[in-house]
């Protein structure tokens, strides 16, 4: 039996009241509190509806509907109704006294249709909102401005850049006459660095081929599903020490390294990275 | 008729051309609705949106974002920088393939060449450098930056994959673009860079092998880089982008707030 909040019950009985200018019936029925005895039977050939309607908080109403609809469903006789006063089946008034006795064996008298209750739908939106409402701003203007912004000053930096300090350019290709040092490219000192600690295999394969492969699979490593810097201390730690330690490996592989790839203080020795120099001169 | 003798001021006739231009067909069907370009594009949120759906560049944002997200200090614009980049590299590569020939020793005087014969040719060319290393760097900050943002998390963990992936393909770009000059610095960087992939276990021969196109560096490895920097690189890297913005959209737009 689905359970009916009691406000929709209170409120639905008075109503009821109102419209028959009548009682409200919890407060009638109330007054003689259910005695153990007046245990209702629901099969049984005899029911006290008012008892049963008080022990399960359900409307008598609806009792007496689904009473006759079982008895109608099954093809017997409905129970005789127990009490005082039977109530008429088609006004359904709890407390009303008895207007017109209907035989009990007979059924709901024709033309009235009984009904199930089947549920109470609470209040509320059936489908849940799963997205909490965020602060938003229109893209235009405030983002496409400040893009604008960022893009003009990288464009005008480039090309003072670009218009006071010119690209390097040495000798033809000479594959006879090696220049010493010869550097990678800048990103890759950090591993021409390793190159002269470990063997080829660690500094040119293994590093470089973990330490991207690694990179990839942070996601998939770190599970933590914060994003807040205090609750990712370790992520952030080793993620860090990493970095700088690519950081410090290319700038010392860009700045302290001479002829023969040996060590040299820049400012002692000279600049030995030719894009920098370039810039510098 | 600002003095009121009747007769149509300059200043009216400019505003009156104006309106006419931006009221004809022509300009209406080059604007779409909401340009601020057009007569009818006054400030409204209807059109601010119309601003963003309705522009094939900006389209690619969505109408509006998270507040934080427009806050210069949480992005630094280093993925919109890296962006921007890339379309100086292409629009700078463009220029220089008009001069260019990928063979020893052309491929040096070509670069010589840039300085003397072509206007705003040596320009270009530094464009074009400083913007590569540019590139790199604003690369591997953004990188740092959505790694301190936690902004790898779900869901947005393939599209920091897709970075990497695009990171991987920067390096390869900067790097193929290092030899083509053709002279001792780019010889001897990129003799440097292709012997390291000779260390690879198994098949690091082969891998060299097909990386400088012969045992050795030659002028063919010239012709090979080329075409690895400005068709095959660049093919492969705009899909990756264009995957990798996507997925910002699909995944839900800027991460955080913290």
């Amino acid at each position: 039996m689905a359970e009916i909040p009691e406000n929709i019950r209170k409120r639905a009985e008075e109503a009821r009241a109102k419209a028959q200018g009548t009682a409200v019936p919890g407060a009638a029925s109330a007054a003689p509190s259910p005695s153990p005895a007046a245990t209702a039977v629901m099969d049984g050939p005899s029911r006290d509806l008012d008892a049963e309607a008080q022990r399960f908080g359900v409307p008598r109403r609806l009792l007496e509907r689904g009473m006759y609809a079982r008895a109608r469903k099954d093809g017997v006789p409905a129970p005789a109704l127990a009490g005082a006063a039977a109530p008429s089946a088609a006004t359904a008034t709890p407390s009303a006294p008895a207007a017109a006795p209907v035989a009990a064996a007979a059924g709901p008298p024709p033309g009235v249709r009984t009904q199930r209750l089947l549920t109470v739908v609470k209040a509320g939106a059936i489908q849940g909102t799963t997205k909490e409402p965020t602060d938003k701003v229109n893209v235009w203007p405030h983002l496409l401005a400040i893009e604008f912004v960022a893009l003009l000053a990288m464009l005008a930096f480039l090309t003072l850049l670009s218009a006071f300090v010119d690209a390097p350019l040495l000798e033809f290709a000479n594959f006879n006459e090696q220049p010493n040092p010869s550097k990678a490219p800048w990103y890759f000192l950090g591993l021409q660095e390793l190159l002269a600690y470990f063997d080829p295999m660690v500094a040119g394969v293994i590093v470089p081929g973990f330490g991207l492969a690694a990179l990839a699979f942070i996601p998939y490593i770190d599970r933590n599903p914060s994003t807040r810097p205090t609750d990712r201390k370790l992520a952030i730690s080793i993620f860090t020490v990493f970095f700088m330690a690519a950081a410090i490996l290319t700038i010392f592989g860009s700045f302290f390294r001479g002829p023969g790839f040996n060590f040299v203080f820049p400012w002692r020795d000279g600049i030995f990275f030719d894009d920098l120099l370039a810039i510098l001169e | 008729m600002a003095d009121g003798n009747g007769r149509t001021g300059l200043k009216e006739a400019v505003t009156g051309l104006g309106d006419h231009v931006r009221n004809s067909q022509v300009w209406t069907s080059i604007f779409r609705p909401g340009s601020p370009m057009r007569a009818d594009g006054s400030d409204s949120p209807r059109n601010r949106a119309y601003v963003v759906m309705n522009n094939v560049l900006y389209h690619l944002h969505p109408v509006k974002v998270k507040r934080h997200g427009v806050k210069v200090s949480y992005v630094l614009c280093l993925g919109g920088l890296s962006f921007f980049l890339f379309i100086v590299l292409t629009i700078t590569g463009i220029f220089l393939m008009f001069y260019y020939r990928p063979t020893s020793p052309q491929a040096y005087f070509d670069i010589q060449a840039l300085a003397t014969d072509v206007a705003f040719g040596q320009l270009v060319r530094n464009m074009h450098r400083w913007g590569a290393h540019l590139m790199v760097l604003t690369v591997f900050l953004h990188m740092a930056r959505v790694f301190y943002h936690g902004a790898y998390k779900p869901p947005r963990e393939f599209n920091w994959v897709v970075g990497i992936i695009l990171l991987l393909l920067t390096l390869l770009l900067s790097f193929t673009g290092y030899l083509l000059p053709w002279d001792q610095l780019a010889l001897w960087a990129v003799t440097v860079g292709t012997n390291m992939g000779g260390y690879v276990p198994v098949f690091g021969a082969q891998v060299s092998f097909a990386l400088v196109g012969g045992v050795q560096i030659t002028a063919d490895t010239l012709l090979r880089w080329y075409t690895l920097h400005v068709l095959f690189l660049p093919f492969i890297i705009t899909i990756f982008m264009a995957v990798h913005f996507w997925r910002v959209r699909k995944d839900g737009g800027i991460s955080g707030p913290l």
